[in-house]
């Protein structure tokens, strides 16, 4: 392969980039020797198997992935802001909008969930840890990796440019000759196999390591939530492992699944693509309502309104969201018969969401909301994903759908669902358990200042995009004609999308300036108003989580131990089991990086060493003897007086 | 309070939207009987989810102006409810009966546009096969032998069926006036059944990304009184060349093409991926083979009975 194939050329915009990330990995390295920062990070960061740091890894991820995919965003607006434009080639629109898509909802949101989740769900249930501690770090590392090897494809090789969907035959070897596909499969895979792991461990969390006295049906809701999520994960990833190899198979050794010739069937593809898509919508959606149950009714000072059909509609949800999959491709040409049932299992799903919003409303009733930044998020949550979800339910009669298929009506729904949904979930949750990772909260005022623009912004950025989809704008188009009509609706959008911008820069602003300035408070529960258990321990929540183990009587057992003046901790302190710290989970990434790497390109021989080694990893992980270490009563009694101690 | 801001715009929108500038949107602009059907289904629809989505915010806005915590409610303490077994019941039932009127519309209209629309049954379809290639569409008539590319033409108040099939990747064939799309494959033939009841220019596009030409794929459907197709279709044939092989190759392998008219279509050395040449079927269990609405192509046809059709059809 010659040079100028392997990397991007001929792009000012990415010779920029490419100056830019080295200028950046030159700062940090050379930042960390200056500051003699390595040991620190290698001991306390990269080998860690603490949850909540593996929590905080994830979320910095995540956080700079927005960005990435924010300014794909940004990118494509720019584009489409007026008609006949030249800012960018097909081309190179199409690797935007593909990556776009995959970061935003692979890169982004999920890792920001399990970030949440590391973080906060062994904390709810009152343990000290995730089931399998080892296999968490694993977990994140593979992700990790993924994500770099599927942002290198920038720079290196070329980036994929067949959508998120990544379609067949457009997506096969003869129709995308590039590496791009390559980075697509290997990239989703290895990440896809770290997020399976997760799913394994948070259930197997969850129904092993609640606290004693703990019911299920007394389980904090975002712990529900993440109970079902996980569930999802278990039997949707495996879908994706399997399409992504079949995807391999086809691109780089001949296979033909899914090609035009030979017997290959090109919806083969969409139909494993959406099997493990969908489930994936609600497994980024659920966590989000977790987290809006949690925030409503703590900002409400009530218990959550309707619990057990709270529940009961996440079961369901989670159910039918196997079972719709083909209202992805109504227009294939299946028949009414086909359509018309996937048509009802869909507009079935309005009905457990609607419950789960008449329910937060009625946990508003007759409460005392205060209106916080996570809160904010949350109320605005509601009307905006209304609008989302009933425009899902307008999408989901096949008939219609066979106008919105493929349309800017349906980027806008599914914008209106995942935005108020998913990000300002995440965020929202980012806000409001901040305090159990840092000890201090964020600044309210710029907070709601962040708010106020990111909420406004949106609508003013996908609103226009439904009435131009009924005008007949497709999807994915690079460009447009003025003659079209669309120019001043995709003109209010991009102007819309530079306030949401300016929104999350603010946001992160905040994050900053409240770390250099922000009051450390040190309080267990600094909003006042904590029910669940997470809000018993100190902020920051030391290594242990507990000194003691918590001992539950019920649901929202914090506010009851507190209101009824009930210890929530009895017995006294005895020495704490921790997990080692290891550098193997850190060193398989990366041995998985160069793995994918490798594979992308074909190389064959260190793909073969790269496999050996991850083999040899594994079997020298079965012949380990490491059974961790106690943390003796001395050193917890200290840490608890050093972290305000009130709880001992 | 602010928060309304953005949802007054909704409604404002809503509103524009259903009165007076509904007219400039295609979707909703319907020339004929499949749009139409799809077009008042999506109104209805819309008015069905407005009466939702009021019912959410009325409550919204109550709740969040009665329960805001002030300085006059200090020393509130909100109550503890569980939830309430009656409220939570109608909160089930009533979108389930909404959910249920919607399918039975849904169900309804999904099988009024997968056949040839009402009215239309007698008339026999005017078959033209519209495959495309990067990046262009071609119009094969085999009744007419005469071939096109990126416009078609076609007489009003007649069905057409369109038959979709591709070179290259999934696209998607769409008249938005005409009514919603419908895949072209390379494995296998779509049926799409439209009627024009007006005359005029139509826009018509691939809407399913197909790679980088995708954002210039667009034709014209020109509907006509079938006098002046007619008229159209012997001048066709008296003045334009035919298509040959090579010729065909040669623009397989170009990108972007205009508009191109030819006295013979690519069926004859290119068949299409139907009948004895088919490729798999999609879903098409036998319940969808019984009934006839299923749009795959089921038909067993082959190329000998094809050709003689067409001779028939010879004037
Ligand atoms: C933050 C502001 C955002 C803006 C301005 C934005 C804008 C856009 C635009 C312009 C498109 C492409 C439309 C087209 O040409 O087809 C798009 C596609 C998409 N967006 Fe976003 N987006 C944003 C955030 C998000 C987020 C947070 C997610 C997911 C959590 C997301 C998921 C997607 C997906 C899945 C696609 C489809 C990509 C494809 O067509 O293959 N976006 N977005
Ligand atoms: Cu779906
Ligand atoms: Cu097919």
């Amino acid at each position: 392969m010659k040079l100028d194939e392997f990397f991007v050329t001929g792009e000012p915009m990415i010779y920029a980039a490419m100056v830019s990330i080295v200028v950046a990995s030159l700062a940090i390295l050379i930042g960390l020797t200056y500051f003699k920062k390595w040991g620190y990070l290698w001991r306390e960061w990269l080998t860690t198997v603490d949850h909540k740091r593996i929590g905080v890894m994830y979320i910095i991820a995540a956080l700079l992935m927005l960005f990435r995919g924010g300014v794909d965003a940004l990118l494509m607006r720019a584009q489409l802001a007026v008609p006949e434009n030249g800012l960018l080639d097909a081309q190179h629109y199409n690797e935007i909008f593909t990556t776009h898509g995959v970061i935003m909802i692979l890169f982004m949101a999920m890792p920001f969930i399990i970030g949440l989740m590391n973080i906060v769900v062994p904390l709810q249930i009152g343990a000290r840890d995730v089931a399998f501690p080892r296999l968490n770090a694993v977990s994140f590392w593979l992700f990790f990796a993924g994500a770099m090897l599927f942002n290198l494809s920038f720079v290196i090789g070329g980036s994929p440019d067949a959508g998120w969907t990544a379609y067949f035959p457009l997506a096969s070897l003869e129709l995308s000759p590039t590496v791009g596909n390559n980075f697509y499969s290997i990239a989703l895979q290895i990440a896809g196999i770290g997020t399976l792991l997760t799913g394994v461990n948070f259930i197997v969390t969850i129904l092993k390591m609640r606290a004693p006295g703990m019911k299920l049906m007394q389980m904090p809701m975002f712990t529900w939530s993440i109970l079902i999520t996980s569930v999802i994960i278990l039997f949707a990833f495996p879908v994706l492992t399997v399409a992504l190899a079949l995807m391999m198979f086809d691109r780089m050794f001949g296979g033909q699944f899914f090609t035009m010739a030979n017997g290959g069937m090109d919806m083969l593809w969409a139909n494993l693509f959406w099997v493990w898509g969908h489930p994936e919508v609600y497994i980024v959606i659920l966590p989000a309502f977790g987290i809006y149950s949690e925030i409503i009714s703590t900002f409400s000072k009530k218990n959550l309104y309707g619990y057990k059909s709270m529940v009961a509609s996440m079961v369901v949800i989670s159910l039918l969201s196997f079972v719709v999959w083909a209202h992805h491709f109504y227009t294939m040409g299946h028949g009414a018969m086909v359509n018309g049932v996937f048509s009802i299992t869909t507009m079935a799903i309005a009905v457990p969401t609607g419950v789960k919003i008449f329910n937060w409303l009625f946990t508003l009733q007759k409460g005392r909301i205060s209106f916080t930044t996570p809160m904010l998020y949350t109320l605005a949550f509601i009307p905006i994903f209304t609008i989302g979800g009933v425009t899902g339910v307008m999408l989901a009669m096949a008939s219609a759908d066979y106008q919105y298929h493929n349309t800017m009506f349906l980027v806008a729904h599914f914008h209106y669902v995942l935005i108020p949904g998913t990000v300002f979930a995440v965020i929202a949750g980012f806000h409001y358990w901040f305090p159990k990772m840092f000890g201090f909260r964020l600044n309210e005022r710029l907070g709601k200042l962040a708010f106020w623009l990111i909420a406004i912004f949106f609508n003013v950025t996908f609103l226009p995009l439904f009435f131009l989809g009924l005008n007949g704008m497709s999807r994915r188009m690079y460009t447009y004609s003025a003659g079209s009509g669309f120019g001043p609706l995709n003109m209010i959008a991009s102007i819309g999308a530079v306030g949401l911008a300016l929104g999350f820069v603010v946001l992160c602003y905040n994050i900053y300036w409240s770390f250099r300035y922000a009051p450390r408070e040190n309080a267990s529960d600094p909003w006042g108003g904590g029910r669940t258990l997470e809000w018993a321990t100190h902020s920051p929540v030391p290594e242990y989580n507990f000194a003691r183990t918590p001992n539950v009587k019920g649901m929202d057992a914090y506010w009851h131990s507190k209101k009824e003046n009930q210890p929530l901790f009895e017995g006294k302190i005895e020495p704490i089991h921790m997990p080692n710290n290891s550098g193997q989970p850190f060193i398989l990434g990366v041995i998985f990086f160069f793995l994918g790497f490798f594979l992308i390109f074909s190389w064959w021989i260190p793909s073969i060493i790269a496999g050996i080694a991850v083999i040899i990893m594994l079997a020298a992980r079965t012949f380990e003897r490491d059974h961790g270490r106690h943390i003796p009563v001395k050193e917890i009694i200290e840490t608890e007086k050093k972290l305000g101690g009130e709880l001992v | 309070m602010k928060k309304r801001g953005p949802l007054l715009l909704f409604f404002i929108s809503l509103i524009m939207l259903l009165s007076g500038c509904s007219s400039k949107l295609l979707v909703l602009d319907p020339k004929g009987p499949v749009a139409k059907t799809q077009s008042s289904t999506i109104i209805f629809s819309m008015i069905v989810m407005a009466v939702v989505l009021l019912v959410v915010y009325v409550m919204y806005i109550y709740m969040l102006t009665k329960y805001r915590a002030t300085k006059a409610n200090e020393g509130y303490e909100p109550p503890h409810i569980e939830g309430s077994k009656w409220l939570e019941l109608i909160w089930t039932i009533i979108p389930i009966i909404i959910v249920v009127i919607l399918s039975v519309v849904t169900v309804r209209t999904t099988n009024a546009v997968e056949k040839v629309p009402a009215g239309y049954e007698d008339q026999k379809p005017l078959v033209i096969y519209a495959s495309s290639s990067d990046w262009k569409w071609h119009f094969s008539y085999p009744e007419e032998n005469i071939e096109t590319v990126n416009y078609v033409n076609i007489p009003t108040n007649r069905p057409v069926e369109f038959r979709l099939y591709a070179f290259g990747p999934i696209t998607s064939f769409w008249v938005p006036q005409l009514g919603g799309q419908k895949y072209a494959m390379s494995d296998m033939v779509n049926k799409l059944n439209l009627v024009a009841e007006h005359e005029g220019s139509f826009f018509g596009r691939n809407s399913n990304f197909s790679g980088k030409g995708f954002a210039h794929m667009e034709f014209e459907v020109l509907a006509q009184s079938p006098a002046d197709y007619t008229k159209w279709v012997d001048d066709v044939k008296k003045t334009a060349s035919k298509l040959t092989e090579d010729e065909f190759n040669k623009l397989l392998d170009t990108p972007v093409v205009g508009r191109k008219t030819y006295s013979s279509t690519h069926l004859e050395f290119r068949p299409a991926p139907e009948g004895a040449n088919g490729g798999h079927h999609h879903g098409g269990g036998d319940a969808d083979a019984k009934d006839n609405t299923g749009s795959m192509d089921h038909s067993n046809m082959n190329m000998d009975d094809m050709e003689s059709m067409d001779h028939s059809q010879h004037e």
